[in-house]
């Protein structure tokens, strides 16, 4: 059975992609996913050369064919997206493709098109098989784009014979995050110790609980604020949640990025030593499952 | 004036500007859209009042009329029915609201209500005149857009408006900036960063936004941000220095303007050269 990890942070910035890329190349045997699908960029590590392509297609869209509307005003008085202009012209960035439009119109003027709204690539890499996808610009149907990443990640996972999948999620709590953690075996937070990073800890170990996942967190950068480092392992303790490990400030994961390299290729330092320390726990929780 | 602050990559520093702007303006009035995970009061530290509900319109099917046909289900483009033996059955948290399953149903069966997915919050300070209205998505509710939507409904145009937006470049991200005179994006100078900054870019473009960059956390020494605004002609408004006291009262909670006063002047700058930008001035 493919074993799944999930690596989300609820705030951004906190370094999920950082984490999730030293995993990458330091698993024996894993397939990667970037869930992230709204501004992925663990591609830009990894430098994947891809194999496929897929389209990904969204909700359909509306659209009024002019010559046959009547301007009679039901399809704007039947949306309640507002996705119809004064002079029935469809906003595509505000219609949910729900049809009501094309449902009510008295002259069958309104169609239901196919859209395109990003696209999944499959891709191999110096580490292993990746998946990552690109949602296009403003669409809204991210948490089925993520899902899409997902079942071509499990299927590439089978065809290769990978026994683990890493999966780099988005920051926040709705429907992209719930996308990319329902069903997998563990949901690894990465937080830091400022205010901010805390409450939106907080909030995503409750939807981790909520869909009853067991989760871990690491706390990185724990040396900007040792009080409020202390703060979030009391917090986990009280909460059941193991705190898997510390990682300092460190200037390695920009310098990293900066050279395309994950931390682990980039220098062998103590931080490093961390990341690996935090690896094999990590390995650990997931075999003891 | 409603300047919308955004910024494709998250933690680049959205809240920061957001708040630190709003600090340095008289009588601003700040929104904070980031609804999956709000952050702007936890800096401004004032007790929040909650002012509603907000919910989205959810089918209620009546046992007694429904004859299980089906119509509402294949109407529905969410997957959010399935007519199974017994009855049909919903899944809420598919549910878009859209009303098309009570406008097909022959019977007359399904009536709707109103399911709760969020809230609107607003703190006031009078000390720095500062409104705050803040959306929250309840846990385990995956649309945070209609709250957004919601939010919106506060603005009072009479003041500046400050809309700190969510991450990313979908649909929240266009539900918090649509409508702005003007939009800050936010970001590091990092590779990571200027990824992320081009897909922001491409949205207020595709959106009519004027915008400009703020860089926060410079002197990584990558000239990859700057190097592409220069290109592209997209003014850079401000560079926040990567400073550890500014990283240390941001993990405290403090508006690092309130400690460092001179960063009022700059933050008025800023806005100053919006107001030209953006032809108010």
């Amino acid at each position: 059975m493919v074993k799944q990890i999930t690596v989300i942070s609820g705030k951004g910035g906190t370094g999920k992609t950082t984490l999730t890329a030293a995993f990458a190349s330091l698993a024996d045997n894993a397939l990667i996913a970037d869930c992230d699908v709204d501004a992925a960029n663990l591609h830009l590590i990894l430098d994947p050369v891809m194999t496929s392509k897929l389209d990904f297609y969204g909700m359909k869209v509306a659209a009024i064919d002019q010559s046959k509307c009547s301007a009679c005003g039901s399809c704007k008085k039947g949306c309640r997206f507002g996705a119809i202009t004064e002079r029935f012209v469809i906003d595509t960035h505000a219609c949910e493709g729900c049809g009501v439009c094309a449902f009510v119109c008295p002259k069958e003027a309104i169609v239901m098109n196919e859209h395109k709204a990003g696209e999944v690539y499959r891709s191999m890499t110096r580490f292993g098989p990746f998946v990552h996808a690109r949602l296009g610009i403003g669409e809204e149907t991210g948490g089925k784009l993520v899902s899409m990443v997902r079942k071509n990640a499990a299927e590439m996972a089978t065809v290769h014979g990978n026994d683990l999948i890493i999966i780099d999620g988005p920051p926040g709590i709705g429907c992209s995050v719930i996308a990319s953690i329902s069903g997998t075996d563990l949901v690894f937070i990465v937080t830091e110790p400022s205010v901010s990073a805390i409450h939106d800890l907080e909030r995503v170990i409750k939807v981790a609980a909520h869909f009853r996942i067991k989760t871990i967190v690491c706390i990185n950068r724990c040396d900007i604020n040792a009080e409020k480092t202390t703060h979030i392992e009391d917090y986990c303790r009280e909460n059941g949640v193991k705190v898997i490990g510390k990682l300092p400030l460190s200037e390695n994961p920009t310098k990293a990025m900066l050279e395309g390299r994950t931390v682990i290729e980039y220098k062998d330092d103590i931080f490093t030593g961390t990341v690996q320390d935090i690896w094999y726990r990590v390995h650990r929780e997931l075999v003891s499952q | 004036m409603r300047i919308a602050i955004a910024s494709g990559k998250g933690g680049t520093g959205k809240t920061t500007v957001s708040v630190n702007l709003a600090l340095s303006l008289e009588n601003a009035q700040l929104l904070d859209c980031d609804v999956e995970e709000p952050n702007c009061n936890l800096f401004l530290n004032h007790p929040l009042q909650k002012l509603r509900d907000v919910g989205t319109q959810v089918p209620v099917i009546s046992k007694d009329k429904c004859t299980s046909c089906g119509k509402c289900a294949e109407a529905c483009r969410f997957n959010a029915l399935a007519v199974l033996l017994t009855g049909v059955i919903l899944f809420p948290k598919l549910c878009h609201g859209c009303g098309a399953c009570s406008l097909v149903c022959p019977e007359g069966a399904i009536s709707e209500t109103i399911q709760v997915i969020g809230s609107i919050e607003r703190s006031v300070s009078h000390t720095h005149r500062i409104e705050l209205y803040q959306g929250v998505l309840n846990i385990g509710e995956p649309m945070a857009s209609p709250i957004i939507r919601s939010l919106k409904e506060h603005i009072d145009d009479s003041r500046t408006v400050i809309i700190d937006s969510p991450p990313g470049t979908s649909c929240p991200v266009i539900a918090s900036i649509t409508g702005a005179d003007f939009c800050i994006l936010v970001t590091e100078p990092t590779p990571f960063g200027l990824h992320d900054l081009i897909l922001a870019v491409e949205l207020v473009k595709d959106l009519q936004i004027p915008y400009g960059v703020i860089i926060n956390r410079h002197g990584t020494g990558y000239e990859g941000v700057e190097d592409y605004c220069s290109e592209n002609n997209i003014p850079v408004l401000m560079k926040i220095p990567y400073d550890m006291k500014i990283a240390e009262l941001y993990s405290e909670g403090v508006p690092f303007v309130l400690r460092m006063p001179q960063w009022k002047n700059r933050f008025l700058d800023t806005f100053r050269e919006l107001q030209v930008l953006t032809g108010r001035c």
